[in-house]
């Protein structure tokens, strides 16, 4: 065989994987062709279930049983020979050549892609090995030299730790490192920063970019998120149901989309980069506020050196209809916050006051126990993550009438009308609440989540990341069907996200919180546009701007924080 | 870790102390005594019981002192010199009674946890790695049924097959012509031709219990992310499910030291009496039945104290094994 052009390293022709169920085979993959280039980024898109994911793991013939490969070839260039990696058996010697030696991969769980108990040292230095005939010193300074160019401090002190002792973006690091460890031609990168704080995206993102270009390798990035593929893409390709639907430059694809799923998955991101337009007037005068927090903290810990300061003085008010967002890396003290209101977390000092619909006021930080279950009656939450919050033993039906059978006010025939009315307020079908959850998808999970929030008849409701976990076209649903209840249901909303596209398109006020303070409150749209504190500035420059002619993130200000006293 | 290790050891005081208390309180627990139930055999038989000498045999043990005063007596003989008391049944000190039989149940105890680990650890991996195949499957239904039947059924069944089938003398350690003989090497030989039997019988449940742990455990780890990097680098399949998933699936196997030693003390007497063996489990039940009770109290306590150091043991080889508990 004679490779197509010169550049090209690896070119996939029909690929088609299935999944051989019980009850019907699974086309995950059909028929998808593409080529990498030598120092080139190509990014894959799709949302979940487009099988972007199958089809970066075939490359290493590491799709999990029962999916295969029924179809195509994956042709690897390397040094002027084809190989046609589909032909090799998984367990073969000439497949684990490749893997890792000539493709690295890094993907997106730096949590759980990393052995808990091994340090991650040894686990650098087994993948170095494996691909060398370096001796066990040599690999070690082989090692060491990789976590200095994924800019680990300290690297020779910081091989011999565990995972569990290194930070999300450091896992992260260290998994580039591992990958890079084989010096492959061709790396695989499979949503590297979705788990990931935004300004750590942004250094991984940049690390990873800057490496590419120096080893000039080809990099195959898999991503939903559209914002990350207009910084870094070279080419891209949107994949849907298991099929490629469009590729080209990305330029092209964002300025003269072709397929109309392309439009549309850009029409959501480029909507989540502005204010909602039904946008209501801000309430911030006039009427109380239901919620006054003043001067709220939390120190975990005793007293003294080691104590942490989780929420650090923490002032704001939450008017009557209004949406607050509570924005902030991960450790920045903001979920700790929502806990702290509802008091499933004790607060060190401070106050909250409620003001219920008689406009009488409480303290919820002196409440009882019988008052406080008053109190939250009235306060809803919504959590995160759709899949692990419902408990998937029981029906719709039970999930979302749980509240009411809990506080005695309503059963059988009641009960059931209740329900129905809330699946309807949320867009879903009543007559699938005999149901288990897994008969449904993130989306309309989340939906029965915001349902048996309502089912209370709430005031507040805080959504603690309630959308994070969600496709991006789901998730502008979900943002629209809470606004439209807002407005139905004369609810406020305490919403509490890392992601600040969705603060923006959400919230009226947004609140930045750093190290548990709030450093900066204001209107969404001066926050996001005008930002007066450094913190913030370089929060929102870090956010992947969905347009490649306009690269934000690559040229972001950094913030260098002051070492806490 | 050496400051972890004393902490477990001055830990282990209080926790020994409440011991000795329950066991002394347990054995004091039926009514009567020693004495009472010696006078109404003797009656029984029809023997003369002097007033006197019941008087005299009364004071000697201190049967009439409070229950406070007859603990801290035997507590301080067991402290000061290792005198654990005296057994009324056998007419001897019990100390010299219990270490012979600790001796063989440690022996028997461990060569079973050896029996259990390496017939659990390859299975266990098999039947996840395989799982719903036909050999997973084979292993499941046997390893239910290693659950399921009682063990002194099995072990009965073991004495008749070796009996019958194998021509082999049964029950205790020995053949009768070595019991009483020196050591050689054909009594070894001898006594590892009957430990086999003991071994099965009490690691049949066992092996069963860490078999479907092992599965569950392994199936949970094999599809981590974790797995898929390993795989990634380029690793031989055996070493990739060995050296990350099975490694991070073994901490049961290292938590049952702990719970094994008690098991076999207490789940396994009734093999133990049914094969005649000289462990710690029928001479416990025959102290507790005829109310001996210093002996009955210091198996308990012995027991215990050695559970604790089971516990321990399997504690530290965790922390070994998996960083995540040292450093926490």
């Amino acid at each position: 065989m004679v490779a197509p052009t010169d550049d090209t390293v690896l070119s996939v022709e029909d690929l088609s994987i299935d999944f051989r169920l019980r009850t019907h085979i699974l086309h995950a993959v059909e028929k998808v062709s593409f080529e990498l280039k030598q120092g080139q980024t190509l990014c894959l898109v799709g949302e979940s279930g487009s099988g972007k994911s199958v089809t970066a793991r075939s490359l290493l013939q590491i799709v999990d049983r029962p999916g295969r490969i029924t179809g195509g070839r994956i042709l690897l260039t390397t040094e002027g020979v084809v190989t046609d990696i589909a032909a090799l058996s998984p367990d073969s010697t000439a497949m684990r050549a490749i893997r890792g030696r000539r493709i690295g991969l890094i993907f997106q769980e730096p949590m759980s892609s990393l052995s808990p108990v091994h340090t991650i040292g040894s686990q650098i230095i087994e993948a170095i090995r494996l691909h060398s005939a370096l001796d066990a010193k040599a690999a070690r300074e082989r090692m060491i030299e990789l976590l200095r160019q994924v800019e680990i401090a300290a690297p020779e002190k910081m091989a011999d730790r565990y995972t569990f002792e290194y930070s999300g973006g450091m896992r992260q690091r260290a998994m580039i490192a591992m990958a890079l460890a084989g010096n492959p031609d061709i790396l695989i990168a499979d949503e590297p920063t979705t788990a990931l704080d935004v300004t750590t995206q942004a250094e991984i993102l940049d690390l990873i970019k800057r490496l590419q270009v120096s080893r000039g390798m080809a990099m195959l990035l898999i991503t939903h998120d559209m914002g990350v593929v207009a910084e870094v893409a070279d080419k891209v390709a949107v994949m849907r149901f298991g099929r490629l639907v469009e590729q080209g430059p990305v330029d092209q694809i964002y300025h003269q989309p072709v397929h109309p799923y392309t439009s549309q998955l850009l029409a959501s991101t480029v909507k989540l980069t502005r204010h909602a337009e039904a946008r209501p007037p801000a309430v911030t005068s006039g009427p109380e506020p239901v919620l006054s927090v003043r001067n709220l903290s939390k120190t975990f810990g005793s007293n003294g050196p080691n104590a942490i300061k989780a929420v650090d003085d923490a002032s704001f008010d939450l008017y009557p209809g209004e949406n607050l967002g509570i924005v902030g890396e991960s450790g920045s003290g903001k979920t700790t916050l929502g806990r702290l209101i509802l008091r499933t977390v004790e607060p060190s000092s401070g106050s909250v006051l409620y003001r219920d619909g008689q406009g009488v006021e409480t303290d919820v930080t002196r409440l009882g126990r019988k008052e406080l279950r008053r109190f939250h009656r009235d306060v809803r939450l919504v959590f995160q993550d759709p899949f692990a919050s419902l408990n998937p033993r029981m029906t719709v039906k039970e999930v979302i009438g749980d509240p009411l059978v809990v506080n005695g006010l309503a059963r059988g025939r009641a009960l059931e009308e209740r329900v129905a009315e809330l699946m309807r307020l949320v867009g879903l079908d009543p007559q699938a609440m005999e149901r288990y959850p897994h008969a449904f998808s993130g989306g309309q999970r989340q939906r029965i989540g915001i349902a048996r929030a309502l089912a209370l008849d709430p005031r507040i409701i805080i959504a603690d990341e309630a959308t994070s976990a969600l496709d991006v076209s789901i998730r502008s649903q979900i943002l629209d069907l809470l606004l439209d209840l807002r407005k139905r249901l004369d609810l406020s909303f305490l919403f509490i996200s890392h992601d600040i596209s969705v603060v923006r398109y959400f919230c009226d006020r947004v609140a930045v919180m750093h190290r548990g303070r709030i450093v900066e409150i204001g209107d969404a749209e001066q926050i996001c546009t005008a930002p007066r504190e450094a913190y913030t500035r370089s929060l929102i420059s870090a956010v992947p701007n969905p347009d490649p002619r306009d690269k934000r993130m690559m040229h972001r200000q950094r913030f260098v924080a002051a070492t806490p006293a | 870790m050496l400051g972890y290790i004393f902490k477990r050891l001055v830990y282990m005081i209080p926790t020994l102390f409440g011991m000795s208390l329950i066991s002394f309180l347990i054995i004091q627990l039926p009514p009567g005594d020693y004495l009472s139930s010696m006078i109404a055999t003797m009656s029984d038989s029809g023997q003369a019981v002097d007033p006197d000498e019941i008087e005299r045999l009364k004071q000697i043990y201190g049967f009439d002192d409070p229950f406070y005063i007859q603990y801290v007596k035997w507590i301080w003989g067991i402290l000061s010199r290792g005198d654990f008391g005296w057994s009324f049944e056998w007419n001897q000190p019990v100390s010299g009674l219990i270490w012979a039989r600790m001796g063989s149940t440690l022996v028997i105890s461990l060569l079973s946890l050896l029996f259990v680990w390496i017939v659990a650890l390859p299975i266990g991996i098999y039947s996840a790695v395989r799982r719903h195949s036909i050999g997973d499957h084979v292993f499941t239904f046997l390893g239910f049924i290693g659950l399921a039947v009682p063990n002194f059924i099995l072990a009965l069944t073991l004495m008749y097959v070796a009996y019958r089938y194998l021509g082999q003398s049964v029950g205790g350690f020995f053949s009768p012509e070595y019991a009483e003989a020196p050591w050689s090497l054909a009594k070894l030989w001898d006594l590892l031709a009957h430990l086999w039997i003991p071994i099965i019988i009490i690691g049949a449940s066992g092996t069963a219990a860490l078999i479907r742990i092992l599965r569950a455990n392994l199936t949970d780890e094999l599809h981590k992310p974790y797995v898929v990097t390993a795989r990634a680098k380029g690793l031989p399949e055996y070493k990739v499910i060995l050296k990350y998933p099975v490694r991070i699936a073994l901490n049961p196997f290292v938590s049952a030291i702990g719970w094994v030693l008690p098991h076999l003390v207490s789940g396994v007497t009734i093999t133990a009496i049914v094969l005649n063996l000289p462990t710690a489990g029928p001479l416990l039940f025959r102290a507790l039945v005829s109310q001996d009770m210093y002996l009955a109290g210091s198996f308990i306590l012995l027991l215990s104290a050695l559970t604790l150091v089971g516990m321990l043991l399997s504690d530290l080889l965790l922390a070994i094994l998996d960083p995540r508990i040292r450093f926490n």
